[in-house]
């Protein structure tokens, strides 16, 4: 009879997290790692700027950006900053113990969209880390792009992430890299100041300029405002929002920012549909 | 044509037991605690017979009217997201392996057979479909999707609208929408509550068609439902203004009323665990005593507690002004961006179960009166109008 309650179809599950082994981990600052993960089925496809959800065996879940190289798709490469429960016991993993993931998730830095045009990536602190995959990408294919610049911003100069890569980059003739610190000590020779202080010495025509920026709230404001102050285009200047994110599909409802769920409509957003929001208070 | 015809008691209550035999868990309202809740029934002898619920902004009580009707109330404190979207659970567990963990298969939940269902209920479902079910190449929540999957749903029309009810601003009811099995018109004829079933699907033609207690309806049984639910849409008591309302709350982001509900806003959720459309969950991880085993449990979760913006750093809104100004704006507005429908049915449970009696109502009119747009919007390509 057709009253029967009938058998359910089973659905994929996009809350199941899925076991990763840790093949490595490397401490890059005093409280900032990163972890290399094997994947299950050998691949993990992502895009420059997506995020996964890492889940501690029974003590929880955190959004983490993947900060590896997208044509290397054998390992997922997360760089993570030890302030939380989950981050701490993250840290706390040996090779060969299991790490939960579900994702990638999100929108991606839409560098494969820029060719042609003049590159600035603005990025403050930890900030880099979500950037890293889209700085690769471009320099993996540095020929089809105009300038390429790199401007990073950190507390001290003890706090620059992946030192040694922006040096690699720097020394490169084809990369312009500026660095500053907030706070110098005796041995800095570097800037000093706000990351958008790098924004006006940087060599880019801002006409024919993207911009990614990725940082805290209040420093992707005022980047966002200098690039455009300069003659950037804000459909051109990309930002990564953060927001509670916590279950990255769009179901929990923690990531509201105004008309946007974070977790699904970002992290990146043209800075042209958040300006003005990063204008209003608590939103 | 659909199957319809007339039932009394009886005939719901072989009803009642023919989706029981079908294999449903049958969910009707009951009273408990000086409420009308929802929880599992065997008969009609479950129902609130006779009773009527009084409503006011921050008041609830009942009322015995002994009138023999089963379904002369409106909407209590709860709603079938309650069935469907638990308050409290586990959406993954897991078991510690030689190498590692590994996924344990969950439970299958029951099949539901709700009986009951006012018309912003239905719309109150169908809105949460489009937050938790699959939509393009977004994936369901399996949780959700496995309950609301095989569900039966029995719609009632309501005849006797509440004081807070907005349904006819909302466009939910008094009459019940699309997306039922069956949905019941009740009225009191010489001969007593007599009950016209009409079907709104397939497995609705088969309920009906099994029912031994059922006759076929005459014209006048159409009549005296019509002619009651005329009236009903006619007395609906509360209503809000919609007109642009999404650009009307979003363009008033920094005015100041949202200081002056935060004055009597107590910050308590009430309204958020009252909602039927309110999604909002947490997780929390639990872990067996001896490490053996985790669960993740999902429950409610508020806009209005502090800990729901949470970040590295701090909370995003701090404010109450800030918190109530999310939920406003969320579920009357930014809800359209996000999932193609207004949040709000008209239901009027936020303003019934409100310890302080805030009305959003009041509250969205009290904005229109002193809108702070610019005459001339800003830009003028679509969405982001006055942002």
């Amino acid at each position: 009879m057709a009253l029967l309650a009938e058998p359910r179809t089973a659905l994929l599950d996009p809350m199941e997290p899925v076991p990763f082994r840790v093949r490595g981990i490397r401490d890059e600052l005093e409280d900032t790692f990163t972890l290399e993960l094997e994947p299950p089925n050998g691949r993990f496809e992502f895009a420059p700027g997506q995020y996964t959800m890492l889940y501690s065996f029974g003590i929880g879940e955190v959004p983490i950006s993947v900060s590896g190289d997208a044509s290397r798709p054998s390992r997922l490469v997360q760089t993570i900053r030890g302030v939380g429960a989950v981050t701490r016991a993250l840290r706390n993993v040996r090779p060969g113990d299991v790490v939960g993931v579900r994702g990638p998730f999100g929108t991606p830095w839409p560098v494969d969209g820029a060719t042609g045009r003049d590159i600035v990536f603005v990025a403050g602190g930890i900030g880099l880390a979500p950037l890293r995959p889209a700085i690769y990408r471009v320099l993996e294919r540095r020929d089809h792009y105009g300038q390429v610049v790199v401007l990073y911003g950190a507390r001290s100069p003890r706090e620059l992430l992946f030192a040694e890569e922006l040096q690699d980059w720097g020394g490169r003739f084809d990369v312009t890299v500026l660095v500053t610190v907030d706070n110098a000590d005796r041995a800095w020779y570097g800037s000093v100041g706000v990351v958008t202080k790098l924004v006006p010495r940087a060599p880019y025509e801002p006409q024919n300029a993207s911009a990614f920026v990725c940082g805290p709230e209040i420093m992707m404001r005022f980047a966002g405002q200098e690039l455009e102050s300069r003659g950037v285009a804000p459909e051109q200047i990309f930002v990564s929002m953060e927001r509670n994110m916590k279950c990255g599909v769009g179901f929990c409802g923690h990531c509201q920012f105004a008309t946007k769920l974070v977790c699904r409509d970002g992290p990146v957003f043209p800075f042209s549909e958040v300006a003005r929001l990063l204008t209003v208070r608590e939103v | 044509m659909t199957a319809s015809g007339v039932i009394d008691r009886a005939g719901l209550d072989e009803l009642i037991a023919a989706l029981r035999n079908g294999g449903y868990t049958t969910i009707g309202p009951t009273i408990r605690e000086g409420a009308i809740v929802y929880n599992e029934i065997s008969g009609t002898s479950d129902l609130p017979v006779g009773w009527t619920d009084q409503q006011a902004p921050g008041g609830y009580r009942l009322e015995h009217l002994g009138d023999g009707r089963m379904f002369g109330y409106v909407v209590g404190p709860q709603s079938w997201k309650r069935f469907l979207y638990p308050q409290r659970n586990v959406i993954w567990s897991g078991v510690v392996t030689a190498d590692g963990w590994e996924t344990v298969t969950p439970p299958e939940p029951p099949t539901y057979a709700f009986i009951g269902v006012r018309g912003c209920e239905l719309a109150a479902i169908a809105v949460q479909d489009r937050v938790f079910l699959a939509a393009g190449d977004r994936a369901a929540d399996p949780s959700y999707a496995a309950r609301r999957e095989g569900a039966f749903i029995v719609a009632v029309n309501c005849a006797d609208p509440g004081a807070n009810c907005f349904c006819t601003s909302m466009g939910t009811g008094p009459v019940a929408g699309p997306g039922h099995d069956l949905v019941l018109t009740e009225t009191v004829t010489d001969d007593g509550v007599v009950l016209l079933a009409e079907s709104g699907s397939a497995r609705g033609d088969a309920l009906l068609a099994s029912l031994a207690a059922m006759r076929p309806a005459e014209i006048a049984d159409r009549e005296r439902a019509a002619e009651t639910m005329a009236a009903a849409q006619a007395t609906v008591p509360h209503s809000m203004d919609t007109t642009d309302i999404h650009d009307l709350l979003l363009g008033n982001l920094e005015h100041p009323h949202w200081e002056a509900v935060a004055a009597r806003c107590l910050g308590c959720a009430n309204c958020t665990m009252v909602c039927p459309t309110c999604f909002c969950g947490t997780v929390t991880d639990e872990l067996e005593l001896d490490g053996g085993g985790a669960r993740r449990v999902r429950s409610w979760d508020s806009c209005f507690t502090l800990e729901f913006s949470y970040i590295h750093g701090g909370s995003i809104r701090q404010a109450g002004s800030a918190r109530y100004r999310q939920w406003l704006t969320h579920k009357l507005a930014s809800w359209f961006d996000q999932f193609g429908t207004s949040g709000c049915v008209g239901c009027g449970r936020c303003i019934t179960w409100c310890p302080v009696g805030i009305d959003l109502t009041a509250e969205v009119a009290a904005i229109r009166a002193s809108d702070l747009r610019p005459a001339v919007p800003v830009a003028a390509d679509g969405t982001e109008v006055n942002l």
